[in-house]
């Protein structure tokens, strides 16, 4: 018999210390937003690499705008950001009346900002809403953000009629005139939405779990966050001031001051704090503007409609959205269809240093971080 | 708006990098974006002087895109002198010149530092034959890395000094370039090659020997 010192008990596991673990999180994972994959490599828990696989909801927008006409493209723009549709138009629209040389009435202007506005509002809304979620806030706080949400596609609806693919803005204005009555409703959610926000921080920014969970978390520095190109709240998050409101100064935006709410850590939680912010700068912007917006025409009667053929050229033009900076490269060659028609994606462009922002870090806290960029992945994939 | 004017920082950039072959690309549109265009040897340079020059600080790398131009026929109309019945008119003709497509890689860039630009930067290749080379600028902006490797995915243009030039939309056996002009689309659009064929051929093959076994 052996003696029982030289046995050793062998237990599940034993002799795996140090192995690294594989990991597919995604396409079909509830915390990644859409179809979005994460090839992880964990020893543990910790993250050892992170690599971001896209293209599960590729269908070659690009190529598709290139083979319509301008105008055929703006319901298409709709889906980019199935979030802001009200942006994308924008954003489209402007550059298209940089290539052509078009102008915008004073009552499209303002028009434009506001409905830009609103659609920040609702965004970071949801985003806060999700980003809870993600840490595991299960329900409650999304279904209160989704309650103020709803207010907002409200009044989306009643102009557009449409909840989320508006197709609102044309080259030189905008589609519709506002509906009567239309600016009294608005008013009233603008007037009463700081309570929601009161509430919100009351109940959660201020939480000592969130901020213990959120705190140095998935930082990034200004120096490569500027390097990769990040853009919107999460660049500002890492304290640098850049914003295309006040840089390009597009549309009526230099009329309102406003300030801009830069971040110390550049962590999950300033993150979250720069949105809860921006919130109350955009409702600053929108409570003059609905009293200032002038009569007028709200579409330029040069603008053609049918036959739109620019002169060769080419143009970029770029807007804030509430991701970040959304652009739209066109090149014309006096043809109907534009001949290069490219979209630089703001979502697409802030997650590709997600691996930077989650090494060393669990794999939970990869999920807040992923959390905290804000993607969508109809823009991601295009 | 950039604090000098294009031919300012093409005339400096010329004198930075010896042997730069800059030119200035004309746009005809109202917004008047003009662009740089540099030969791929010398882009890593100029790009990099574009970016550490002091007054240029371009840090921000916004947007990257390809471009294709087929091989096209330009027509001009040209007036020339003519003796027409006897008597020297001038006339119209037109003028065709033929052009030899390319490829571009586009860059947008700006200065968060300075908060001016953007400064368009253009690459462009000797034609669009199969290896079609430009040189990578993501040492310099990361930016550009996914954007780069998106150019890549759907208009083949390969990046030298890449780190990781893999597809990135489209799947990894897709074997064209989808965003190109002369791209025909496959008859059958399902069609994906995958693992499970084998696995069928496999099945089928093993189904027939039982059948003869029997």
């Amino acid at each position: 018999m052996d003696a029982p010192a030289n046995r050793t008990v062998q237990s599940v596991g034993q002799g795996r210390e140090g192995e690294l673990l594989e990991v597919a999180m995604g396409p079909q994972h509830p915390s990644t937003h859409g179809v979005f994959r994460m090839d992880v490599v964990l020893d543990g828990e910790t993250v050892v690499k992170l690599k971001p696989v896209f293209g599960y909801l590729h269908r070659n927008h690009e190529k598709i705008a290139e083979n319509t006409s301008y105008l055929g493209s703006m319901p298409y723009t709709d889906r980019l950001d199935y979030f802001c549709s009200l942006s994308n138009n924008w954003a489209y629209a402007l550059s298209v009346e940089k290539l052509a040389g078009l102008q915008v009435p004073e009552r499209a202007e303002y028009i434009r900002l506001i409905t830009a506005e609103l659609t920040r509002v609702l965004n970071h809304t949801c985003l806060a809403g999700f980003l809870l979620q993600d840490m595991g806030a299960l329900g409650t706080p999304l279904m209160y953000a989704f309650r103020e949400r709803e207010k907002i596609l409200d009044l989306i609806e009643s102009l557009t009629g449409a909840r989320m693919m508006c197709n609102y803005m044309r080259f030189g204005g905008c589609r519709c005139d506002l509906p009567p009555g239309w600016l009294d409703e608005a008013k009233k959610v603008v007037a009463e939405y700081p309570k929601f926000l009161d509430e919100f921080d009351a109940l959660l920014s201020g939480n000592e779990i969130l901020m213990a969970r959120t705190q140095g978390v998935g930082k990034l520095s200004a120096e490569l966050a500027i390097s990769a190109g990040i853009t919107g709240p999460m660049l500002r998050a890492s304290g640098v001031d850049y914003d295309l409101r006040k840089v390009d100064n597009y549309g009526i935006y230099s009329r309102y001051p406003f300030r801009v709410p830069l971040g110390d850590h550049g962590d999950v939680y300033d993150r979250y704090m720069i949105r809860m912010l921006e919130m109350r700068e955009s409702l600053k912007i929108l409570e003059p503007a609905l009293n200032d917006i002038p009569d007028g025409p709200v579409v330029d009667p040069k603008a053609k409609l049918r036959g739109f053929r620019p002169k060769p050229g080419e143009a970029y033009g770029r807007i804030e959205s509430p991701k970040g900076e959304l652009g739209f490269h066109l090149i014309s060659d006096g043809s109907p269809n534009p001949y290069r028609y490219r979209v630089r994606p703001p979502s697409l462009i802030n997650l590709t240093i997600l691996e930077d922002m989650c090494l060393g870090q669990t794999i939970a806290d990869a999920v807040i971080t992923l959390g905290s960029v804000d993607i969508v992945l109809g823009e991601v994939d295009r | 708006m950039p604090l000098e004017t294009l031919e300012q920082i093409l005339a400096r950039a010329g004198a930075a990098v010896p042997g730069a072959q800059l030119s200035l690309v004309k746009n005809d549109s109202p917004c008047a974006q003009h662009s740089l265009a540099v030969d791929v040897e010398h882009a890593y340079a100029v790009a990099q002087f574009l970016r550490d020059d002091p007054q240029l600080r371009l840090d921000y790398c916004s947007n990257v895109t390809g471009v294709d131009y087929l091989d096209a026929e330009l027509s001009e109309k040209v007036k020339v002198k003519k003796l027409v019945d006897g008597v020297e008119k001038e006339v119209e003709e037109v003028k065709k010149t033929q052009r030899a497509g390319y490829l571009e890689a586009v860059y947008h860039l700006y200065s968060m530092a300075l908060k001016h630009g953007p400064v368009i930067l253009r690459q462009r290749t000797p034609g669009r034959a199969d290896p079609v080379r430009v040189t990578s600028l993501t040492p310099l902006w990361r930016s550009a890395e996914f954007q780069e490797r998106e150019v890549f995915d759907l208009y083949g243009v390969l990046f030298d000094g890449h780190p990781d030039l893999r597809r990135i939309l489209m799947w990894d056996g897709f074997k064209d370039y989808p965003m190109r002009k002369d791209y025909v689309e496959p008859d059958d659009y399902e069609y994906e090659p995958t693992p499970h064929d084998e696995v069928l051929a496999r099945a089928k093959a093993h189904q027939a020997a039982q059948e003869v076994g029997a």
